[in-house]
């Protein structure tokens, strides 16, 4: 029987051995010539490129492995998978012989039985024979071997020299290394090469010798590991394995969901024993990560189970009182009380709700929902204003379309990648190993970021540009990239004639044209050197592929959106826009932070982008909400802390957010809060917010719920749940319960009535139910009758807008201005281990890597101020002063500090400034001007924090059950 | 502070070994192989700084030191001695003569004396099997080897000798 290959038949449970010869979701793969060949017997046709042990493994017939993998090159060092082919000599290994036209191929032979019986004999008389009592029991790749081979004796005894007493590494939180279980397959070195891309595992010694070591011979935590888990998953035998296996055994069943950390969205195994989580495994059939993952997704999981928990609901008049927990009914009528007497005394817009960008979808649009429909106004907002609500706007006003234009497997095609106010290995970790691989295959990086980020230090990366620019430049300089673009004549003319409206391109054109915006003009403003500024335009326009990657680094500026806007105007001018490698790319910071913004969550738009102003789309919503809608937009997040600041804004609403850290000014956000009659905040931990807070909500963890959430490549994924919520009630069922409460009525039974509500009032989700998902797997947006299947890449044959829109992006520089008094720069960033405000990776071993955040200062500037590693300094700026241990770095510029905001008590955003974007409010997070002094004791602010926070901890300690 | 000046000057000296290298394709052995003519080793400090010039990692750069038994992580002795093992010297009488040798040294393989005059290395073929059994001190090869002629050739090794020389 002649089986024909089909690419969608993929199995990800299924270990191929050796990867597909082009990735078998690019379509390319399909185009592969095939090859017809025997395999015991049987005819099949596989793409041309594959080995031999790939097409048996296709067809059905495992041949036994140990070394290969089908996410690793073929190595052919384990000899077991060795063949017979009809008219050759010896017994090729099937890992490395590609397959030929017209091959015979003998899997199993007396010959071969007694080859592999013997490579396993030689394994087995150097492994520990503790098979019954191994953590690995029952997932072990030797020990399937040892039956697939037929070893029934080992001829060679266990008395020689061997390996058995090697001592076990237990440096890392998460896994154990036990060098005596380790057969030296080299596929932990080479998942953490090819893989991840840092290539901190290696080959100590030789012949038997040879020991797999970290580093320079290290402990795993004193190396360059960044325990993504990628030598853990590839390991074939108990030598790389999970503490939680270790001390909670094999699990017992296993659901596939979405990451809830970044906005890369992994997809993993949530792997069960019984209702316990003993660990997150990477799912090979996630388009977002192909089977990879990070160190917060694999191993970050304890937050979810950990005694700070809050799982029932809590009262209290003022926030001086001690919480008395309630059940669900008393909180909601509570809280729905106090809402409706605040409306009767300050008016109907005196409340509002923040949207969570962790919730799924579902729990989002709920939330606005309620907001527009009980509330009866449009005061709904959420994080995304304070990190890309630029780019919806700028996205949308030049492509139309508020969202990036590829998806991650596109970053496998791009010959030029630039990458703009984005530190991917430690914000997008697992899109950095993929960006990385393309690096290493010889695309060209560049980098503008005032930091030497660490893509610039890829292993065996050569060409890099790094562009460093001054904080709160970014306009300047990419008008300088279009110039040179301009002026040197790289633009993409068909492109713009045929895509692009001529006048706002002539209008733009004449703009850019102007020799202020050329490279040594614009030297004097950026400090970027004119030569590499002109180096990297000429890169970028000439590449076949180039694509944009762009983080915060863009957004949070005074001129965020013109930023984005420039961003799309270059794309354009190039025409890097449309297919598959080229793009603009926003890396997306929460898990579901796209489908937050896309679920409503704004004041003046409705799911799907669309403006509460316009009648026509109001009337849709009105009918099937079956309320009137307030047609005027309402508060912005800083407009309601504002507001409250006033005495005029008097109840909040907020699910699963913690403004109290996050949001900039944190002195302006705490009086706003202080300011309350009813703040009603749902979270898993009792958060910073919800220290100010009258109503507590039991919020329920990614592993309580089913939902869906959206990735930065518009990627809805399926959010399964595993245990029970909790509190009770998952989050969609707890805002239900409040808008019940609200006489506001919902019921919706399961989380797939909601989205089936959403796609049949947004145009972009029509498609999309939970019967396609589950379908499909995942599914990206648009997804409806012109593109039923959902869509990689957007804008490919025109604009969502019609005709792409340049916009003129006049840089003025931002008022933080640096002067005598505040003379340093201040940008804020995160670090890999640790996730935005901590609350879920503080409260894991994560803290073992960042306990606590860090100040880096130049060395100039620390000899200046007289300051040496590990000194206690102020960094004080208009808006306030926090105390943080300083550290001496190169990394930075000269002018220029850095720290993250992931501590509560460090502050960061106490000295952030109330400064924002012209067009969405987004707030000037990378540019603050401080002055750094040398100090023996905490700030005022960070002592009056201690107090509040340990007198909250014992207002919940103290807690009244009624 | 002496030890932290020795130390800039070891890594300035590392530098310049790697730079003056870094041009060529498949740099690595080269750096290897001048940084431990120079140092007579290969200190843990030049591993970073290798890898951070060729774009390589730690990990990497320390499996090929640890590859190649060529390449030593310590000091070795004044002199190193190279006994051959392989299958001509073998044939002409090496083992006898590398028993002979480690008695008469106190040491091993990959051992050094305890005055650190001597360190002595397995090798195999030294390239002069025509002359078998045959050793190397330093960069000279002594064929026809035997424990007495070894013996006078000690003697001339005697370390004050060699100090006063250089």
């Amino acid at each position: 029987m002649i089986k024909h290959w089909d690419p969608s038949a993929i199995d990800y449970e299924t270990d191929y051995g050796t990867p597909a010869p082009q990735p078998e979701y690019s379509p390319e793969y399909a185009e592969l010539p095939e090859v017809s060949l025997f395999i015991d017997g049987n005819s099949l046709k596989v793409p041309a490129g594959s080995s031999v042990m790939r097409a048996a493994a296709l067809a059905g017939i495992s041949i036994p492995k140990l070394c290969a993998s089908d996410n690793l090159q073929a190595f052919g060092s384990c000899r077991l998978c060795l063949v017979e082919i009809e008219g050759r000599k010896g017994y090729p290994a099937s890992c490395t012989t590609p397959v030929e036209n017209g091959m015979r191929i003998l899997t199993e032979s007396g010959k071969l039985a007694a080859l592999r019986r013997n490579v396993m004999e030689l394994y087995i008389s150097d492994h520990p024979l503790d098979c019954l009592t191994c953590p690995s029991n029952g997932d072990c790749e030797l020990q399937d071997m040892a039956t697939a081979v037929d070893l029934t004796e080992v001829r060679y005894g266990y008395d020689g020299k061997n390996h058995l007493q090697a001592e076990q590494d237990r440096s890392n939180p998460y896994f154990t290394f036990d060098p005596s279980k380790c057969i030296v397959c080299s596929r932990c070195v080479r998942a953490c090469e090819e893989v991840q891309g840092t290539f901190a595992l290696g080959i100590d010694g030789r012949g038997f010798d040879s020991k797999i070591v970290a580093g320079q011979k290290q402990s795993f935590m004193a190396s360059d590991c960044v325990s993504c888990g990628a030598c853990v998953q590839t390991c074939p035998t108990a030598a790389l394995i999970d503490n939680a296996i270790i001390e909670h055994g094999q699990p017992q069943r296993s659901v596939v969901t979405t990451c809830a950390y970044c906005g890369v969205g992994c997809a993993f195994k949530a792997e069960m024993k019984g209702n316990q989580l003993l660990r997150m495994t990477p799912y090979k059939g996630g388009p977002a990560n192909r089977g990879h993952s990070c160190v917060k997704g694999r191993f970050a999981l304890g937050y979810a189970s950990h005694p700070d928990r809050v799982t029932e609901p809590m009262i209290r008049d003022n926030i001086n009182q001690a919480w008395r927990t309630v059940s669900w009914d008393e909180a909601v009528n509570f809280a729905a009380d106090r809402l409706r007497t605040i409306q009767q005394q300050h008016g109907r817009r005196s409340i509002g709700g923040i949207t969570s960008s962790r919730c799924s979808n579902e729990e989002t649009y709920l939330v606005q929902k309620m907001v527009r429909a009980a509330f009866g106004n449009n005061n709904v907002d959420t994080c995304a204003r304070v990190c890309h609500s630029p780019t919806g706007y700028g996205l949308k006003q030049t492509l139309g379309e508020s969202a990036g234009t590829q998806d991650f497997d596109s970053v496998e095609k791009a010959d030029v990648i630039v990458v703009i106010g984005a530190n991917p290995t430690d914000g997008h970790p697992v899109f950095a190993s993929r960006l990385r691989k393309r690096l290493r295959e010889g695309a060209q990086l560049i980098v503008a970021d005032p930091r030497q980020i660490d893509l610039l230090n890829s292993v065996h990366v050569a060409s890099t540009l790094h562009l460093p620019l001054r904080p709160g430049t970014n306009v300047a300089f990419i008008n300088a990239i279009a110039h040179v673009i301009i002026s040197e004549g790289l633009e993409d003319d068909a492109f713009i004639a045929q895509r692009c409206e001529t006048d706002a391109y002539r209008e733009w054109k004449s703009f850019i044209s102007d020799a202020k915006h050329s490279p040594q003009a614009s030297a004097a403003i950026t400090g970027i050197n004119a030569d590499d500024l002109r180096q990297a335009a000429r890169r970028y326009a000439n590449a076949g592929n180039g694509a944009i990657y762009y983080g915060l680094g863009v957004t949070e500026h005074s001129q965020g959106s013109t930023m984005v806007m420039g961003i799309a105007n270059l794309a354009m001018l190039t025409g890097n826009i449309g297919r598959a490698g080229v793009g603009v790319n926003p890396l997306r910071g929460q898990n579901n932070v796209q489908g937050s913004c896309d679920m409503g969550s704004f004041p003046h738009e409705l799911p799907g982008y669309r403006a509460i102003g316009d009648d026509s789309v109001r009337a849709q919503f009105e009918s099937v909400w079956g309320v009137e809608l307030d047609p005027e937009p309402g508060f912005r997040i800083t407009n309601m802390l504002n507001e409250a600041v006033a005495g005029r804004y008097k109840g909040l609403y907020c699910q699963g957010e913690d403004i109290a850290q996050s949001d900039p000014n944190t002195q302006h956000v705490q009086a706003a809060l202080r300011n309350l009659d009813c703040l009603i905040v749902q979270d898993i931990f009792l958060n910073e917010t919800a220290k100010f807070a009258h109503v507590f909500l039991p919020g329920s963890s990614f592993l309580e719920k089913d939902g869906t959430f959206t990735n930065a490549e518009r990627r809805i994924s399926p959010v399964r749940k595993v245990i029970e919520p909790l509190g009770g009630k998952a989050d969609w069922e707890a805002t239900m319960a409040l808008s019940n409460a609200l006489g506001y009525p919902m019921n919706y039974q399961h989380p797939a009535e909601i989205m089936a509500e959403i796609a049949s009032l947004t145009p972009t989700f029509a498609g999309v139910s939970y019967q396609r998902l589950e379908q499909q797997g995942s599914i990206q947006w648009p997804c409806n009758q012109d593109a039923p299947g959902g869509t990689a890449v957007m804008h490919e044959t025109e604009f969502v807008r019609g005709l792409g829109k340049f916009v003129v992006t006049e840089y003025l520089p931002t008022s933080e201005k640096v002067t005598r008094r505040f003379p340093l720069l201040l940008t804020t960033g995160r670090i890999l281990s640790q996730y935005n405000v901590g609350a879920q990776t503080r409260r894991t071993d994560n803290m073992q890597w960042h306990p606590q955040d860090i100040l880096d200062i130049h060395q100039h500037d620390a000899e200046d101020r007289g300051i040496v590693d590990g000194d206690k300094v102020e960094i004080s700026s208009r808006a306030g002063a926090t105390v943080l241990t300083a550290r001496i770095t190169e990394q930075l510029q000269p002018g220029v500090v850095y720290t993250t905001f992931h501590h509560p008590e460090s502050g960061a955003n106490v000295i952030t400034t109330d400064n924002s974007d012209w067009a969405t409010n987004c707030p000037e997070y990378k540019v603050t001007a401080v002055q750094i002094n040398k100090v023996t004791e905490e700030s005022a602010w960070q002592q009056d924090f201690q107090q509040f926070s340990s007198k909250q901890q014992a207002l919940l300690k103290d807690k009244l059950s009624s | 502070m002496p030890e932290i000046s020795a130390e800039i000057e070891q890594n300035a000296a590392l530098l310049e070994i790697i730079d003056s290298h870094k041009a060529l394709e498949g740099a690595l052995l080269p750096i290897l192989h001048a940084i431990q003519q120079r140092f007579t080793y290969i200190p843990d400090t030049a591993i970073p700084l290798i890898a951070q010039q060729l774009n390589l990692s730690r990990a990497e750069v320390h499996s090929v030191t640890r590859f190649y038994s060529f390449f030593r992580s310590t000091a070795p002795g004044k002199h190193t001695l190279q006994l051959c093992r392989a299958e001509a010297c073998q044939a002409r009488g090496s083992r006898a003569l590398e028993q002979a040798i480690q008695q008469r040294l106190g040491i091993g393989f990959h051992q050094t004396t305890a005055d650190r005059a001597i360190s002595l290395e397995p090798v195999y073929c030294l390239g002069n099997c025509a002359a078998s059994p045959s050793i190397r001190i330093g960069d000279t090869v002594y064929g026809g080897m035997t424990i007495e002629r070894f013996e006078r050739l000690l003697s001339t090794l005697a370390i004050p000798v060699v100090e006063a020389q250089s």
